[in-house]
């Protein structure tokens, strides 16, 4: 655990800014360059870097693989439920200005919530091609990832050594 | 809510998707997908029956009014298109439930049933849009969701032929987006209606007419067009067979229309036939399709494949009849846009139904089928009368009108080959009847028995629609002639 100290400390260090930073372009994207897919990468480069540092069985302990395959069908439903809001509240499909009292807290209201579950499909499917690459070979029969002690036994067994 | 239709036709698929994926449970699964599908049945209906009654209906996504926003355009040949795709996918579903319920891993159903609703919306999405780049988008929606089903079946070869439907696939989508932009550059917009105010005025810039080849090229790699077509043989051939079977009706199918689309509405007719020369390539490479698809199919010995090919002849008709560049060739052309559409999905379905028994649909295999399967093979024999023409299918009701056109534009060469090509297409569906019905099963093999219920009731439905349209030819023939006037421009 003593393996690569700087580089665990600074990426402790980081990770917090770098969310912090995906949370900013999240929520200033209405106003400014940037929106729900950036910051849904950006988060999602903050759990890759874990990932890196830590190891895939740490990571996998910070956000649960079935977490992430809820977040994916979340999102699209936020956005698209946002849009039925919108229908049911009497205006055409996504149209934000009926979704409060005034128009322009509709609009802003309606592309804030978008935009969130926009972030939240990015950064779930994009963590998760990353963790279905990075746990090739990694897994039992059922998908589930092997704990790191089992793992070199896993590869121990086997002859060859290719998992 | 009756307004809100075109948007719902959209959503509802759309939301089915994902909570197919929060559902997790196959049965649940597959009934909300059916239940969608038939709600999206419903509302296509009802847009043609309102389209005919009102005229075009425009709905502006998210409340701007286009050419600013998104608009949603229903004319009379996008709800006929709607009410193929939707019609096709209802009969599918039912008979894929137990197809996939064999042909995929368990674990990856309800993921499947997620990437089919998503495939469906982009399909639906394509045909409705009356915005150039939300084609686009939805293009790659369908396309994206192709690859996952077709890469789902257990044979392995089924993920080589997704990644080579994949790479061939973006290529294809790459050459649209480039013409899009092109025209966007040109024009300032992307609206349909709007680019066809707008591009008149520009028809002497080499801009429109490069956007023009990159879309006719884009088009053509999606609808498989002769010679490049050889994405479609192995994604057919390895796809579990409801995946192909939908896929074979629909995909190709909404390629077409939005080479229509483009050239009719986009472009107009005066600029793609007269002032480039899109009549003379695309009737030389439809006549090589023909001949060269069916060619291939004779010697292919799996017959998904050998119906894969027979479809890159069946769309070189479709084509042929665009070609023709008069009202009654377009709506020659669309007839058989939709006839084929309905003969594949028949055929598909019964070879999905012998996969389903024998596990593979390999000529040697199926030697004797006939006794074992009876309902089956003559399903397929029924459907094979309908590829190939004969009176009474809708095979011979779209030739038909295809000769009369050929005739009506002044061309006599073309009736010959429509005639040569139809023999060819005896020739390899005989192949199939003749190892069926006359030869004597393999003796190291199982004998087999018939399919269920669940796989023939939907794929008679779809012969009997086979049937149906083919005695009342001039039923879908009027509505597609209207249909072919309203693009062209004529009224």
């Amino acid at each position: 655990m003593t393996h690569h100290f700087i580089l665990r400390v600074i990426t402790k260090l980081l990770i917090p800014l770098i969310l912090l930073f995906a949370l900013y372009v999240q929520f200033h994207g209405d106003f400014g360059p940037g929106g729900g897919f950036q910051a849904g990468v950006i988060i999602a480069a903050a759990l890759v870097l874990y990932a890196l540092v830590f190891g895939l069985n740490t990571a996998s302990a910070v956000i649960k693989e079935w977490v992430l395959l809820v977040l994916i069908p979340l999102g699209v439903l936020i956005y698209a439920g946002v849009g039925v809001a919108s229908l049911l509240l009497g205006g055409n499909y996504l149209d934000y200005n009926v979704l409060a009292h005034d128009p322009v807290h509709g609009q802003h209201l309606g592309i804030l919530l978008v935009e969130l579950g926009v972030g939240m499909t990015v950064a779930a499917v994009l963590t998760t091609i990353f963790f279905a690459f990075a746990g090739r070979g990694h897994r039992d029969a059922n998908g589930n990832l092997l704990p790191h002690s089992a793992l070199s036994d896993e590869i121990r067994n086997r002859k060859d050594g290719q998992p | 809510m009756i307004a809100h239709l075109p948007a719902l036709q959209i959503v509802l698929p759309l939301i089915a998707a994902p909570l197919c994926v929060l559902l997790r449970t196959t049965r649940l699964v597959w009934l909300l997908a059916f239940a969608v599908t038939v709600a999206s049945f419903g509302i296509a209906v009802e847009l043609y029956s309102q389209v005919l009654q009102y005229g075009v209906i425009s709905y502006a996504m998210g409340g701007w009014a286009p050419p600013i926003g998104i608009e949603y355009r229903v004319d009379q040949f996008n709800a006929l298109m709607l009410i193929l795709i939707t019609a096709v996918a209802t009969v599918v579903l039912l008979f894929a439930r137990t197809s996939v319920a064999k042909e995929v891993d368990q674990r990856r159903q309800p993921l499947f049933w997620a990437a089919w609703l998503l495939c469906f919306t982009g399909l639906l999405g394509i045909v409705i849009t009356g915005d150039a780049f939300n084609v686009f988008v939805f293009l790659e929606v369908s396309s994206l969701s192709t690859y996952a089903l077709i890469a789902c079946a257990r044979d392995r070869r089924a993920i080589t032929s997704a990644y080579q439907y994949l790479i061939m696939g973006t290529i294809g989508a790459t050459f649209i987006l480039i013409g899009i932009g092109l025209l966007y550059m040109l024009t300032g917009t992307l609206n349909m209606a709007d680019l066809a105010a707008r591009l008149p005025g520009v028809t002497e810039s080499r801009t429109l007419k490069t956007a023009f080849v990159f879309i006719v090229v884009g088009c053509s790699l999606k609808l498989a067009l002769f010679p490049l077509h050889l994405w479609m043989p192995n994604a057919y051939a390895y796809a579990p067979s409801a995946v192909t079977a939908f896929i074979a009706a629909t995909a190709t199918k909404v390629a077409i229309y939005v080479m229509l689309r483009f050239f009719f509405t986009i472009f107009g007719a005066d600029f793609s036939f007269g002032a480039m020369p899109l009549g003379q390539v695309l009737m030389v490479l439809s006549v090589i399709a023909m001949f060269s698809g069916s060619l291939v199919a004779i010697y292919e010995q799996n017959v998904k494949r050998m119906l894969a090919y027979s479809s890159v002849a069946q769309i070189g008709y479709i084509t042929l009849g665009i070609s023709l560049a008069t009202t009654t060739g377009l709506a020659a052309g669309m007839l058989h846009l939709f006839n084929h559409a309905m003969i594949k999905a028949a055929l598909f379905m019964a070879m999905g139904a012998v996969v389903y028994r024998l596990g593979s649909c390999r000529l040697d295999q199926m030697a004797g089928l006939a006794k074992q399967m009876p309902w089956t093979m003559a399903a397929f024999v029924a459907g094979g009368l309908s590829l190939i023409g004969v009176p009474l299918t809708t095979g011979f009701v779209s030739k038909w009108y295809l000769v009369n056109a050929a005739f009506d534009a002044g061309w006599t060469i073309i009736p010959v080959a429509i005639l040569g090509s139809s023999l060819l297409a005896v020739i390899y569906i005989w192949k199939v009847v003749e190892t069926a019905y006359m030869r004597l099963p393999p003796a190291d093999q199982k004998p087999v028995q018939e399919a269920p219920l669940a796989l023939l009731i939907p794929l008679w439905i779809m012969v009997a629609a086979n049937f149906f349209f083919g005695i009342q030819g001039n039923l879908l023939w009027q509505s597609v002639l209207q249909a072919a006037r309203q693009l062209s421009g004529e009224i």
